[in-house]
This record gives structure tokens, C-alpha cells and sequence, in this order.
């Protein structure tokens, strides 16, 4: 068989070995859970509010807006913490002793990382049905927005996460990526629409894939007639499209020069210094 | 070699052979201003075992990571495996096994199924003569880890995790295999086991392996040949009974004569010993002769070249004064 080929067969399989193992370590899983049950939460008490100027109900339109979050999240912050993580660690510096073994890494990465990521939306969704209401899950073109934007959403994050993991040393340097994330989650009506915000705001938010995710997520699951109340008054698929392809782009070209150069570094002596680092760290 | 030797010093270029898994010449070194390695020569033939030794801060680590193609060099002509390492495709790094100290990884993972997924990468570079990778129960048996091959990693004992790490460091059948310090951390009867894989590699499958150890005793059991590297060059290169011999070549014998103690040393123990008999016959008791051990050996060779260094480096001090 072509190396290549073993290499990617290797990775797939490898995201399918990552799975089962997180699945079944107990942090991990309370990792997954926690975040959607506080979410869930939420929800479950947003429910009789209602989105304002009209009378749908406010739980209902954050969910899809969770889902979308949920998706930059995994694809951006949890891939690059554990690159930042597993480089600490050696798993990095094995891969790049084994032959194509950074190829297999990363196909094990992405594998195991679309997967969490449609796990944990399915993991939202279905609990919500119970007790949201208004939600188009009967459609067939729903399920088919829903599906190319969260494709197109992990395309547009998953790179990303791999450069910022890349760029990033030291695990506690994770903030610098996690907090601005944080502050977008405010910025780009997720829990609550941002027609009110002044227009320079709006535009800020509208740069990062984080609205676009909502936005998208958002035009699948809710009624048309709920688009009204959008910026632009529309679900505007086609910048939804634009800006994620772009950051889509942006994030393929970087992420393997990016990767390159990082993988390049990698060496013994590197992850002998940051375990003593990590020790001080703990000690 | 001696140690004052003068860095710079140009050393007779070797005819290239075929047979040399490793082939270094003149490596040199630099981090900004400062020399770690200046002119490394070493060379290694398929089967042999080499032992690195050194002091901390010699360049051990650097030497070795240039070999393993991790780090880039500054100057000077290497092949391992016939191929230059900053320039190492896949299926050359499909022919090295390497074992590193400070590996925590896939924690997670069960032995079995690591083993299994780390040796898929080196199926396609199976050859007539290598069939490539290790099979999964066949290796575990090797390095004994059959009991724990449905165990995570992260649960396994220290001794336990270092074998794995050799495991990895062999799923693939390399042809050079680098250890550093591969016995830190075993009970004397897993070092045991360790050595006699060691010499199984070797001589069955005919692994040339590099190994880095503090430990004198291991490197004079496992090495065919001990490298010892000072002050950035290698300072001694020889079999472990030629570096004892070669540096304290004087012997030191103690007897007692009519209840007096003597003590005498001499590079001729055998000579002196019959003169002494002849002379004293009976009345010699308590006859003994210790030769310089390799520790010695190695003492000897490591304070000569700190005290050259020191020298030298004095000279620069000096030179770049002089030059003001």
C-alpha cells in the first residue's frame, strides 16, 4: 500500500481509537456535559421569555444560536488546546518520529474533533425538543442547512484552532485565545439579538465566524418568518457562506505553514524543557 | 586524541563506505554566539552498539538530535543511513527507532491498540529482508509487557511506561536505534531483561543502536564501542577495556611484607609481580592488583578535557583582548 494512504487510513482509524477512549474517561465526559447542561439550563428558563417584537419564544432562538457556538468552540478553542496540550505531553514529538506520522495525527485530530463536535449538537438538540417549541425539525431543508453549515463551520474552525495551537507554547497562553473568544460570544447575539447594538459593534461581530455559525444555525431551525428580526431582516445564506469560506481560506492556507514550522521545532530537548516548566508549574 | 586538541584543527577526509549506518565528520554546532559541538567525528557500522557518554552540557542531547534529524546543524557532513538527516524523507525516518526520556503521551491509549496503530505507519515500508512492522503480541512478549496490554498507559508503573517507550521505539524494525538513557528508572531485573534485548537486537536482527547513559557499568555491558564527549568533541572513542587501558595505563598492587603494608604503582604490573615474587617469595601476602576500571578512565578523560577547556578558553579571552 502507498505510505500516504496507510498514513490516512491510520489517522482514521485513530480518531475512531480517540473516540472510544474520551468516551470513556469520566473527565472527559463531564467535559462534553457540563457546558450543555448549564446551556440547557438556560434554555429551559428562557423558554417563556419571547424574542423582542415578537412572540416567539427566546429559548427557542438560543438554541440554534448554542449550536453554532458550540461549533466554533469545538473547532477553534478544543483543537487548540489539544495541540498546545499533546505537544506538551510528546504525543506531537511521536508522531513526527513515525513515518507520515504527523499526517495521521492530524486526520486523528480532525476526525476526532467533527465528530465531539456533531455528538455534542445532537446532544442539545434532541433534549431541547421536549421543551422548546417552534423549532422546524420536520423539514428536509432545515436538516440540509444545518448540515452544510456545520460542515462549512468546521472548515472555517478547525484550521484556525490548529494555528492558534500551533502559535501557542505554553498551555496557561491559552487564555489570549479563549477570552476574546469569549467577549465575541457576547458580541454576536448568540443569547440575544443584536439589532440594539450600535452599528460599529454589528460590524465587529459580523468579521468573526462566531455570528455567521449562529446566524446559519439559526436560519435552519427557526421559522422564516423569524429572519425579520436579523440584522438585514434576511438569513442572508449568502454572506454566511462568504465569511466562512473566507475564514475557511485563510485558515487552510495558514494552518499548514503554521503546522509545518511548529512540527519542524518539535524536538526531545523541547519537550524535556516544557515538562520541567509544567512541573514548576504544578510543584 | 588528546584533549588540548585545538578546535578548527582539519581533520584527513575518510574514504566514503557503504556500510556505515552512521557517518559524521566535523559536526559542528552554534546557538547564537555559543559552540556546543565543534568538529564531532563518529562513525558506526550496521550491528554495532555504541554507547555516548559525557557530562552534562557536553552536547549528547544536541549530537543526537542532529543524528535523529530533530535539530538542524550548523555545519559539517552527516549520513545516517546513508542519507543527511536535515534532509530525511519518510522512509528513511521509517528506518530509525527512536527512545527519548521525556515522553508522557497518549495516557489514554491501551498498550495493545497503541502498539498496533503506531506499527500501521510502517507497513508500507516493509522490505525482502525487514517485515515491517513488529507484530503486536510478538513485541509485547519481547519487552514483557504481555500482561499489560489491555492497560492504559497512564496507569502503568515507571519501569512499565519505559519499556513501551522502547516497544514504540522498535514496532517499526529499525535499522538504527537511538536510546537516551533507556535503563533511568528499572529494578536491577528489568535492566537486566533490558540489556539482554539489547544484545538480542543487535546481534539478531543486526540493529545498529546509539545509546546515551550516566551509567558506566551498562555502557561497559551493552557497548561494543564507548564514545565519550568533552567540551563539545568526541574526546574518546574505543572499546571499554581499550579506554581503561589507554588512560590510567599504570596498575596499582598492594601487598604486605612481614606485616608491613606497600603499595606501588607501575604500568608493567605483570613485570614488577615476578621481580617482586623472586625477590620476596613467600613472605609477599595479601597480594593484590586492581587495574583502572573505566570509571577511572572515564574520570581521567573527562577532567583532562575540562581543565584543556578551561585553558582554552582562556587563550580566546585573551586573543579577543589582544585584538581590542
Amino acid at each position: 500500500m502507498n505510505p500516504t494512504m496507510a498514513a490516512v487510513r491510520a489517522g482514521l482509524r485513530r480518531g475512531g481509537i480517540e473516540l472510544r477512549n474520551t468516551f470513556s474517561n469520566g473527565q472527559d465526559l463531564w467535559n462534553y456535559f457540563f457546558p450543555t447542561a448549564a446551556l440547557l439550563v438556560t434554555m429551559f428558563f428562557m423558554r417563556g421569555s419571547t424574542v423582542p417584537g415578537t412572540s416567539f419564544s427566546l429559548g427557542a432562538r438560543t438554541l440554534p444560536s448554542a449550536l453554532g457556538m458550540g461549533l466554533a468552540f469545538g473547532g477553534m478553542l478544543v483543537l487548540a488546546s489539544q495541540l498546545v496540550m499533546e505537544r506538551e505531553d510528546g504525543t506531537l514529538l511521536r508522531a513526527k518520529a513515525t513515518p507520515n506520522g504527523m499526517l495521521g495525527y492530524l486526520i486523528g485530530k480532525v476526525t476526532l474533533m467533527s465528530t465531539v463536535a456533531l455528538l455534542s449538537m445532537l446532544l442539545q438538540l434532541v433534549p431541547a425538543l421536549f421543551f422548546l417549541d417552534g423549532l422546524r425539525l420536520a423539514s428536509v431543508s432545515a436538516w440540509f442547512t444545518l448540515l452544510w453549515v456545520a460542515v462549512l463551520g468546521l472548515v472555517a474552525t478547525l484550521p484556525l484552532g490548529a494555528v492558534f495551537g500551533s502559535l501557542i507554547e505554553n498551555p496557561r497562553n491559552l487564555g489570549l485565545v479563549m477570552l476574546p473568544n469569549m467577549g465575541l460570544i457576547a458580541l454576536s447575539g448568540i443569547f440575544y439579538p443584536i439589532n440594539g447594538y450600535p452599528g460599529w459593534l454589528q460590524g465587529v461581530a459580523q468579521v468573526f465566524p462566531i455570528y455567521w455559525l449562529g446566524l446559519g444555525m439559526r436560519s435552519a431551525l427557526l421559522p422564516d418568518s423569524m429572519a425579520a428580526v436579523e440584522l438585514g431582516g434576511s438569513w442572508r445564506h449568502l454572506e454566511t457562506f462568504g465569511v466562512l469560506g473566507a475564514w475557511a481560506v485563510l485558515g487552510l492556507t495558514l494552518a499548514p505553514v503554521v503546522l509545518r514550522r511548529m512540527a519542524r521545532r518539535e524536538s526531545g530537548s523541547r519537550v524535556a524543557a516544557r515538562r520541567e516548566r509544567a512541573m514548576q508549574r504544578v510543584g | 586524541m588528546t584533549a588540548v586538541e585545538l578546535p578548527g584543527v582539519a581533520t584527513a577526509p575518510h574514504p566514503p563506505d557503504e556500510d556505515l549506518v552512521l557517518d559524521v565528520r566535523d559536526l559542528r554546532m552554534r546557538y547564537g554566539t555559543v559552540d556546543v559541538l565543534h568538529g564531532v567525528d563518529l562513525t558506526a557500522r550496521r550491528g554495532e552498539v555504541l554507547a555516548l557518554l559525557g557530562p552534562n552540557g557536553a552536547g549528547k542531547t544536541t549530537t543526537i538530535e542532529i543524528l535523529e534529524g530533530f535539530r538542524l546543524r550548523s555545519a559539517g557532513s552527516v549520513r545516517v543511513l546513508g542519507v543527511d538527516p536535515g534532509r530525511g524523507d519518510e522512509r528513511w525516518r521509517a528506518r530509525l527507532g527512536v527512545v527519548l526520556q521525556s515522553w508522557r503521551d497518549h495516557g489514554k491509549w491501551r498498550v495493545r491498540d497503541l502498539l498496533a496503530h503506531l506499527g500501521d505507519f510502517y507497513a508500507p515500508y516493509a522490505t525482502g529482508r525487514i517485515a515491517r512492522p513488529w507484530p503486536v503480541d510478538d513485541l509485547l512478549d519481547t519487552v514483557g509487557l504481555t500482561a499489560q496490554a489491555d492497560q492504559r498507559v497512564a496507569r502503568l508503573s515507571g519501569g512499565q511506561r519505559r519499556r513501551l517507550d522502547v516497544a514504540v521505539g522498535i514496532v517499526g524494525r529499525p535499522e538504527l536505534l537511538f536510546l537516551d538513557e533507556p535503563t533511568v528508572g528499572f529494578d536491577p531485573a528489568a535492566r537486566r531483561e533490558f540489556h539482554e534485548l539489547v544484545h538480542r537486537l543487535a546481534d539478531l536482527d543486526e540493529t545498529t543502536i546509539l545509546l546515551t547513559t550516566h551509567d558506566l557499568d551498562e555502557a561497559e555491558k551493552l557497548a561494543d564501542r564507548i564514545l565519550i564527549l568533552g567540551g563539545g568533541r568526541i574526546i574518546a572513542d574505543g572499546s571499554p577495556d581499550e579506554l581503561s587501558r589507554r588512560v590510567a595505563g599504570d596498575a596499582e598492587i598492594r601487598w604486605t611484607r612481614d606485616g608491613e603494608r606497600f603499595v606501588h604503582a607501575t604500568a608493567d604490573a605483570t613485570g614488577f609481580l615476578r621481580d617482586l615474587l623472586r625477590e620476596h617469595g613467600d613472605r609477599v601476602q595479601e597480594l593484590e592488583v586492581r587495574r583502572a576500571s573505566l570509571e577511572d578512565a572515564y574520570m581521567a578523560l573527562v577532567y583532562e578535557e575540562e581543565s584543556g577547556v578551561r585553558t582554552g578558553r582562556t587563550d580566546r579571552v585573551w586573543q579577543q583582548g589582544s585584538d581590542r
